[in-house]
């Protein structure tokens, strides 16, 4: 993975010590709250329900076990020992005092880790597939393009007063486990007929309350074009944006506005004019940053056997376990949505044993992901029933990937000022409601996100089932939709109708899935069948 | 009656005016009248409060309750984690909460 250069770790160190001294200044009173906000932002320390919280950054989701020991040390030391892996392949501390920011941005930055760009109207952290570099469907991998465009993005005067926040992803397969279309700016990586690698480039996508799928503006772009063509688009979107309004800011409101057609042709007419300057990065610089992602050293004529004659074990790789490029290993998914639990949370300790198992079965590899799991990308198969034994015990042997108790769930108003309602709760409700393992199972893929308020941070907009948190007249009312999804057959959920109250809205989704089960057809999931049927084949089950 | 909250500057805490200063507690809350905009004005400029506002409550037999589902979730803590809440000893500590 990438290792910071000398000019990486001084600029992420003066960073350390300008907000040093901003805290500083703050602490004495010598700045207001409205001086000092913007700059926490820039530095993503928020101030939520309870406290200070702090987001850091993943850069696409890759970290080594040196980096999760921080996290841990982290959670430790400076929060209530547990950390929150979020829908952004972030983690966030819930718990953190102004006094100690300063400190632990000092201790992030030895590890080459940091929370600049996490919040605030900046260009966010650049999120990619979790299987990158592992994945035995993609063209190549993704980060090398992810790290340079990070590196471009990062400090940049032009975009460093955004209208609004804006979200790129990066992937390289034909199936899409980042939510491309999701995006403000989404790349996937294709080959065209004569070999060639280049950019699919989608524009325009968002959540929030205003979603949009993303637009795809450029069919092929070719690689070494990326930051010209990325530039144009953000200065398009910078110079148009409707400032006024804080609800329209998003490039996605522009590019709906403008129109799919004339946004392009913008872009491509900016884009002309940041070719000729001639400053996209030579062939050289990518094989610079590319190298730091080469493949590590495989080991060869490994078993493709997996002993299965543990039942248990059995169950967990047939979930858990993904297609690895290299002959002998796999893919694992570490599963952060044990039954009733809360999504996305893991104990200090926890984080120890999966750097430890990362240090030892990994090559050092860890991933976040969108989903709020964590994944070990290189796994040699003869490894995995001891990797399984360990996450058994440590509460982290879940088998449930991408079924209905692996529910995508933001924060909500335990832990998030902007909410309305719980979200955590109702995931959890629904979890044990669906814990049994044969259920599950026989429902196959289902994807549940949970979002506490219309700024859609669970993703609800993208669930084959999505649940909304509204305030209604001081209590929490759940809304449910269904038909969306984050992949490559991306599409917007769809309200069924009158809200529920909490223990309303677990018995409305278990009606849901009753009704997938009584007629879905040979081999469909639950949201094919609902493509088949639509909203009517549902509603009169839902409500009666 | 109004009440004031807000978070403490160094430790994020939430905490409430007790007529004097700032509590933990949400049952230590006064009533600031009319005086809310005042105390708070005085007390950011102190710095020993951030994000102060003004919010209805009600007295109860039990104490002061904020009368919004977010603020009585802030006076006492996640309603997921009671371990991390004021009162982590108390399983009944959060049935006013919902």
């Amino acid at each position: 993975m990438y290792k910071y250069d000398q000019y990486d770790q001084a600029m992420v160190d003066a960073r350390v010590e300008d907000f040093r001294d901003q805290t500083r200044r703050r602490l004495e009173g010598k700045m207001t709250d409205d001086q000092f906000k913007p700059l926490r932002l820039k530095n993503g320390l928020y101030l939520q329900l309870h406290a200070y919280m702090l987001r850091v950054a993943i850069p696409y989701g890759t970290l080594n076990s040196r980096q999760m020991r921080k996290l841990a040390h982290i959670a430790r030391t400076y929060d209530r020992g547990y950390g929150h892996f979020t829908t952004r392949q972030n983690i966030q501390y819930n718990w953190i005092k102004l006094e100690d920011a300063p400190d632990i941005l000092a201790e992030l930055a030895t590890v080459e880790m940091h929370a600049i760009q996490t919040s605030g109207e900046s260009i966010r952290n650049i999120s990619a597939d979790q299987y990158a570099g592992a994945a035995a469907d993609e063209i190549i991998d993704p980060r090398p393009w992810a790290e340079m465009i990070r590196q471009m993005t990062t400090f940049m005067p032009e975009f460093s007063y955004l209208p609004r926040k804006f979200k790129i992803a990066v992937i390289a397969a034909e199936a899409d486990r980042a939510a491309l279309r999701w995006h403000d700016c989404a790349l996937r990586i294709v080959q065209n007929e004569a070999g060639e690698i280049g950019f699919e480039v989608f524009a325009g996508g968002g959540m929030g309350r205003t979603p949009f799928i993303a637009y795809r503006i450029r069919e092929f772009l070719p690689t070494d074009q990326i930051l010209s063509y990325l530039q144009a688009i953000l200065r398009v979107w910078n110079r148009n944006a409707r400032r006024d309004n804080i609800h329209k800011q998003r490039m996605k409101i522009l590019v709906h506005e403008l129109g799919e057609d004339e946004f392009r042709r913008q872009v491509e007419e900016e884009f002309q004019h940041f070719l000729a300057l001639g400053e996209d990065f030579p062939q050289a610089e990518y094989d610079r940053i590319a190298a730091y992602f080469a493949p590590p050293p495989f080991e060869t004529d490994l078993s493709e056997e997996i002993d299965r004659s543990d039942p248990d074990f059995a169950l967990w790789a047939d979930h858990q376990v993904a297609a690895h490029k290299a002959p002998g290993y796999a893919i694992v998914n570490i599963s952060l949505k044990p039954i009733g639990q809360i999504p996305g949370d893991i104990s200090a300790e926890q984080m120890e044993l999966v750097a430890d198992l990362a240090e030892r079965y990994s090559f050092d590899e860890l991933r976040a992901t969108h989903a709020q799991n964590l994944v070990l990308p290189h796994v040699r198969k003869q490894d995995l029933h001891a990797i399984w034994t360990a996450l058994h015990e440590a509460g982290l042997g879940e088998a449930n990937l991408d079924l209905v108790t692996d529910i995508i769930a933001c924060p909500g108003l335990d832990y998030c000022s902007l909410a309305n309602a719980r979200s955590i709760p109702v995931a959890q409700k629904i979890a044990e409601r669906f814990a049994d393992a044969e259920r599950q199972k026989d429902l196959g893929e289902l994807k549940i996100k949970i979002s506490g308020c219309i700024n859609a941070c669970g993703h609800h907009h993208a669930g084959h089932i999505g649940i909304l948190g509204v305030d209604r007249k001081g209590t929490e009312n759940y809304q449910l939709l269904l038909g969306g999804s984050g992949d490559e057959e991306t599409s917007q959920a769809k309200i069924t109708g009158p809200g529920f109250d909490e223990a309303g809205i677990v018995d409305a989704v278990e009606r849901a899935v009753e009704r997938y089960r009584e007629i879905r057809e040979p081999g469909e999931r639950f949201l094919d069948t609902y493509r088949r049927v639509g909203m009517d084949g549902f509603k009169e089950a839902i409500y009666g | 009656m109004k009440i004031l909250t807000g978070n403490d500057l160094k430790t994020g805490h939430v905490i409430w005016w007790d007529g004097q200063g700032w509590s933990l507690h949400v049952e230590d809350a006064v009533d600031a009248g009319d005086r809310a905009d005042a105390i708070i004005a005085r007390e950011e400029a102190e710095c020993r409060v951030n994000g102060a506002y003004a919010i209805d409550g009600e007295k109860t037999a039990d104490g002061v309750r904020p009368a919004h589902i977010k603020d009585r979730i802030r006076a006492l803590g996640p309603t997921v984690r009671p371990d991390l809440t004021l009162k982590p000893a108390d399983p009944n500590a959060g049935n006013w909460v919902i």
